[in-house]
Parts: structure tokens; C-alpha cells; sequence
């Protein structure tokens, strides 16, 4: 799958209050909880945001709540993918879990805010169309790539009579 | 081959002969939990899903607890969706207002948690339950959807980080204190995807209150859990608080404490790393904003005014730290300045805070106490902060934004330092209280 889109950038250990606080997990709705994404980080992301745009980031990103609203609402803003030096092992999980497609990337310092890029996921890769390099991400353990390819969890314990 | 506590418990979850960290498991779990936030999402995906029953209703534990009474309409449209849930599918442990409580205390008092369990939950402080020997982390709706209907969860088996504590703790020091200044020395990053195991002989005198709240907050270190290997305390504990296992069968339960009393890491087991700390000079910490790792003496916290305090929660809303703050409250007065915010974890050490005069303590010094509810800690309700104010509270996060306004301050310490500093309308070191 290519993913292309303009980058978005946060810092180190952005939590998952910042990226949907609290007072809007009242719903599960992916539209309602996108129009407040990162919203405590960044008031107006959700607005300026489009379709395909790509967030990246510094170490631990999503730390803090279990909260799924976390990557549904990044989501459901419209970002194609989300590119951290490191993730926060429940926001890593559910990532995976839901289908968010997600990246880890030693040398995210080097992307700038503003930058093009097109990832091709299923090598890892990520063209810095702007600048003209291109990085390989760490990829997923295989086990994690099944749960990825069945498009999701719940389509992996689907696919198996012994796990559903 | 030699194992972490925390490896045994894993593999005794699988049909495999031997376990090594990083590899996946589908591993089988003894109780998955849920609340109003999250499991709104796991009933959509469970229904989504289409299957017509759950692995096993005794399994699976529904509570009510971060949003009730509920605080506006959509709040309870999701509490709602719980209880019919669990009316559906006749799920056992669902608890609604007055028989309910901060999930994290709940399951421990009801002696729904044993040594060896494994336990998830949607809610990332479910680490909590490793304080009684149970391996146990939090994880997403999704994960507790497919739990419910498989019984399994997917799991990377996670290093160990061993931190070994020595030293007996000064007058006002406890477990919060330990797992703030553990959490300032390696960072909120320092365990990622790690399991802590905390042990030596400063965490085996501790009582399971201050144990609880020192797993509780590894996940503020981004740990995957914390484990505290169980002895006389905690069986005492579960002795306490599992009557129907007990009456079950005398043979059975005798066989348990058994297990149970050997259940810990083997002498040659492999750590990512060992880190090893005396407490006995430690002293009150208070985490400053924005991280939980930005901990300090409290004695270097100076002049520092606050709006509200909040004495409660999953961290500390548990009888020991009510009786702390009781304590230094005693015959004084709040500051007039401040909001004091008193919030008992369960209906049951509520009751026990009344028959112990705890709560007319709060009262007479001018605190106001609240029915159960995560609330105001992740600003929710019942305590949200204006612009530009400031919060001394006994809870787990200071994140921007955390308790209310983006441009509110949380700071955290342990309920002594936050009843001290209700008095005084400053933070203080419990000392300073005469």
C-alpha cells in the first residue's frame, strides 16, 4: 500500500490526552472524536489537516491512557500513517489492532514539518519526496504483520476457527 | 530453565513447553476488564463481530466508573450500553452506582485478582493487580472485544527490569513517593514495553495499599506491567478478601496458598537490567508539570500556590491514604482559598472512612468528599480546572491539559503532601504542619 501526504510534527512523549482529551470521550464516533485529534497539542490540526497527511514524531508517542479514541481519532482525522522514534506500547497495540498503519523511524529529526512524503509499507519505506532521501523503517515482527495483513484484529481472530 | 516471575506467570497461560522474551503469545487470560470509556468500543466491535455469547461471563468485568453519575447525556448513553451489555450476555461482575468503585481498588477488595492471574484490562492503569503477584496490563478496546469472545490476547512475553529497594521509609514517605522518584531516575519512557518487578525488603514491609499504588503508576515509566512477588502480606490480603474461593473447598484453597506462597523469579533469572535504590533518605516527592517524571523533593518545591487540591483516585483513593490525610487534617482548617476534593475509591472504604470518623474529619476541616469516580484526574468531571489554575492532586497524570484547561497545572504527590498543602494553601512538607 503507497501512502503519500504532507507531515505534521510533534515532539517526545506526546500523550494520549493531548492527542483526544478527555471531555470528548463521551462518543465512539471516528468523525465526531477526529474533529478534536491532537487538539490539546494543537488547536487547529483537525482543521487544517487533509486526507493522507502524516504525522510525525519523537519518542513515546501516545503514552499515557489506553484509550483506542487515541489512534481512531487520527484516524478518523484523515492521516494516512504515523511516523515516531518510539510508541508507547498500548497506543503500538492498538495501532495494530484497529489497522492505523504505523511506523518506527530512527532518523525522524531529519523530516521537517511541511515535508512530502510517500511511504510504501509493506517494505517500510519512506521517500522524503521534499528532500530527496529516502529510510527504512524498523519493520513489524511477523506475527504483528498477520494481525496487519488480516486488516485488523478481529479480522485475524476471524480468519482462524481455533482463535475465534 | 530459570524465569522472571513475570515469565512464569505467561507461560503457565500457554500450551508451550518453554518462553522467551520478545517472542508472541496468545495467551489465555483469567479476567478482562472494562469501564464506561472503553468498553463502549469493544461492545461495538463484540457486537460487529456477530458471535451470540462471551468466552465466560465470570470472566469478564464491566465497571462503571470514570464518567458516572453520569455527566451529561452522551456520558450516560455509555453506561447505559454497558448495562445492557451485561444484562445480555448475564455477565457476573458488573457493577453498577453504590455497589461500584474506581475499577483498579474495586477488583482487589472483591478478591476478583490472584497471585498468577492474568489480567487485562481497557484502561492503562489495569497494572495496578501486579501489587497482589498477577501479571497484568492494559490494553484496548479491540484487544477486550476479541477477549471476550476467544478468552485470549496477543502479548510481545516482555523484559524484565528488576529494581530492588532497601531501607526503612521516614515519617510521611510511601509507596507513592517511591514509585515518583523510580519514575523521575528512569523516565517515562525508561521501561518501555518492559515489565517491572519490583522487590527487596523496603517493598515487602510495605502494606498492599502502597504496593498497589506503586504498580499502578508503572505504566507512567511505560512499563507493560509491575509485579511485586507475593508473600505473607499479600496472602493475608487475598485471605481477607476471597471468602467464596475459601469456602469453595478447603483442599483446593490450601493448594493455592501453596502455589502462591512459592510463586516468584528464580534465583538465576535474566533482567534487562537490575537497578537498586536506598529509600531510607528518600523524602515526599511532588511531580511538577507536565510529567510524571518530573519529580522532586518537596522540600524544593517552593512557594508554590495552588487552587484545588484532590486527595483520591486509583492511585491513592484507597483507605491507607485516607487515613494519612486524615491524620494531618485533624482539628485544622483548610486553607480558605482552596478547593479540597475528597474522593473515597470504593463504596466500601467509603462506609469504613464514616465508622472511622474519617470523613467527618474532611468535613469539619472544610473538604468536600465525592461518591466514587475517576472524575476530576483525567478532567473528566467533578473538579475540572479554569485557565491558569493549579492542582496539587494524589493522582497519576500531569499531562498538559489533564485535569481541565490547557493552561491548568497538575502536580501529583502523595496524599500527606496533599493534605499538608490543603492547609496551607501552598505546596508544604507535611512537616511544616504543627
Amino acid at each position: 500500500m503507497k501512502l503519500k501526504g504532507k507531515t505534521y510534527k510533534f515532539g517526545d512523549d506526546v500523550n494520549t490526552d493531548e492527542i483526544i482529551p478527555a471531555r470528548y470521550l463521551n462518543t465512539i464516533d471516528p468523525v465526531e472524536l477526529g474533529k478534536h485529534c491532537m487538539e490539546d497539542a494543537d488547536k487547529d490540526f483537525a482543521s487544517k489537516v487533509a486526507k493522507g497527511d502524516i504525522i510525525v514524531a519523537g519518542k513515546n508517542f501516545g503514552c499515557g491512557s489506553s484509550r483506542e479514541h487515541a489512534p481512531i481519532s487520527i484516524k478518523g482525522a484523515g492521516v494516512s500513517c504515523v511516523i515516531a522514534k518510539s510508541f508507547a506500547r498500548i497506543f503500538y497495540r492498538n495501532a495494530i489492532n484497529i489497522g492505523l498503519p504505523i511506523l518506527e523511524l530512527k532518523e525522524v529529526d531529519e523530516i521537517r514539518a511541511g515535508d512530502e512524503l510517500e511511504i510504501e509499507l509493506e517494505k517500510g519505506q519512506i521517500k522524503n519526496l521534499t528532500q530527496n532521501k529516502t529510510y527504512y523503517s524498523q519493520k513489524f515482527p511477523e506475527f504483528m504483520q498477520g494481525i496487519v495483513a488480516a486488516g485488523g484484529l478481529m479480522k485475524w481472530i476471524g480468519t482462524d476457527e481455533k482463535r475465534g | 530453565m530459570p524465569y522472571t516471575i513475570t515469565e512464569k506467570i505467561l507461560l503457565a497461560h500457554t500450551d508451550k513447553k518453554d518462553i522467551h522474551p520478545n517472542e508472541f503469545i496468545w495467551a489465555r487470560i483469567d479476567l478482562a476488564l472494562g469501564n464506561d470509556i472503553t468498553a463502549p468500543l469493544a461492545i461495538q466491535e463484540f457486537e460487529a463481530f456477530g458471535k451470540d455469547k462471551v468466552f465466560d461471563k465470570e470472566k469478564i468485568v464491566l465497571v462503571p466508573d470514570h464518567f458516572v453519575p453520569a455527566k451529561d447525556l452522551k456520558s450516560a448513553n455509555q453506561a447505559k450500553l454497558l448495562k445492557n451489555f451485561a444484562n445480555k450476555y448475564n455477565i457476573t461482575n458488573y457493577f453498577e452506582l453504590g455497589f461500584m468503585g474506581i475499577e483498579h481498588a474495586l477488583l482487589p477488595e472483591l478478591g476478583l485478582v490472584k497471585p498468577g492471574d492474568l489480567v487485562i484490562g481497557a484502561d492503562s492503569h489495569t497494572c495496578t493487580y501486579g501489587a497482589l503477584g498477577a501479571f497484568s496490563t492494559g490494553v484496548g478496546s479491540t484487544d477486550l472485544a476479541a477477549s471476550w469472545i476467544t478468552g485470549r490476547c496477543w502479548f510481545r512475553v516482555p523484559e524484565t527490569i528488576k529494581f530492588v529497594y532497601y531501607g526503612r521509609l521516614k515519617k510521611w514517605v510511601s509507596g507513592k513517593d517511591i514509585i515518583l522518584s523510580t519514575i523521575a531516575d528512569i523516565g517515562v519512557d525508561g521501561a518501555l514495553y518492559k515489565a517491572m518487578e519490583f522487590t527487596g525488603e523496603a517493598i515487602h514491609r510495605l502494606e498492599m495499599e502502597d504496593r498497589m499504588t506503586i504498580c499502578n503508576m508503572a505504566i507512567e515509566a511505560g512499563g507493560k506491567s509491575g509485579i511485586i512477588d507475593p508473600d505473607n502480606i499479600t496472602l493475608e490480603y487475598i485471605r481477607a478478601t476471597s471468602h467464596k474461593l475459601q469456602a469453595a473447598s478447603k483442599k483446593a484453597w490450601g493448594l493455592k496458598l501453596e502455589a502462591w506462597s512459592q510463586l516468584r523469579s528464580d534465583r538465576d533469572a535474566k533482567y534487562a537490567e537490575v537497578r537498586e535504590y536506598d529509600v531510607s533518605k528518600l523524602e515526599p516527592q511532588v511531580a511538577l508539570p507536565h510529567l510524571p517524571s518530573n519529580s522532586k523533593p518537596v522540600s524544593r518545591v517552593k512557594n508554590v500556590k495552588i487552587d484545588q487540591v484532590v486527595i483520591g483516585s486509583c492511585t491513592n483513593g484507597r483507605i491507607t491514604d485516607l487515613r494519612i490525610a486524615a491524620k494531618i487534617l485533624k482539628g485544622k482548617k483548610i486553607n480558605s482559598s482552596i478547593r479540597c476534593i475528597v474522593i473515597p475509591a470504593t463504596q466500601n472504604i467509603y462506609l469504613q472512612a464514616i465508622e472511622e470518623g474519617l470523613i467527618e474529619t474532611f468535613i469539619k476541616a472544610g473538604a468536600v468528599v465525592t461518591t466514587p469516580t475517576c472524575g476530576p484526574c483525567l478532567g473528566g468531571h467533578m473538579g475540572i480546572l479554569a485557565e491558569g489554575e493549579r492542582a496539587l492532586a494524589t493522582t497519576n497524570r500531569n499531562f498538559v491539559g489533564r485535569m481541565g484547561h490547557t493552561k491548568s497545572e497538575v502536580y501529583l504527590s502523595g496524599p500527606a503532601v496533599a493534605a499538608a498543602s490543603a492547609i496551607k494553601g501552598k505546596i508544604v512538607h507535611p512537616d511544616e504542619i504543627g
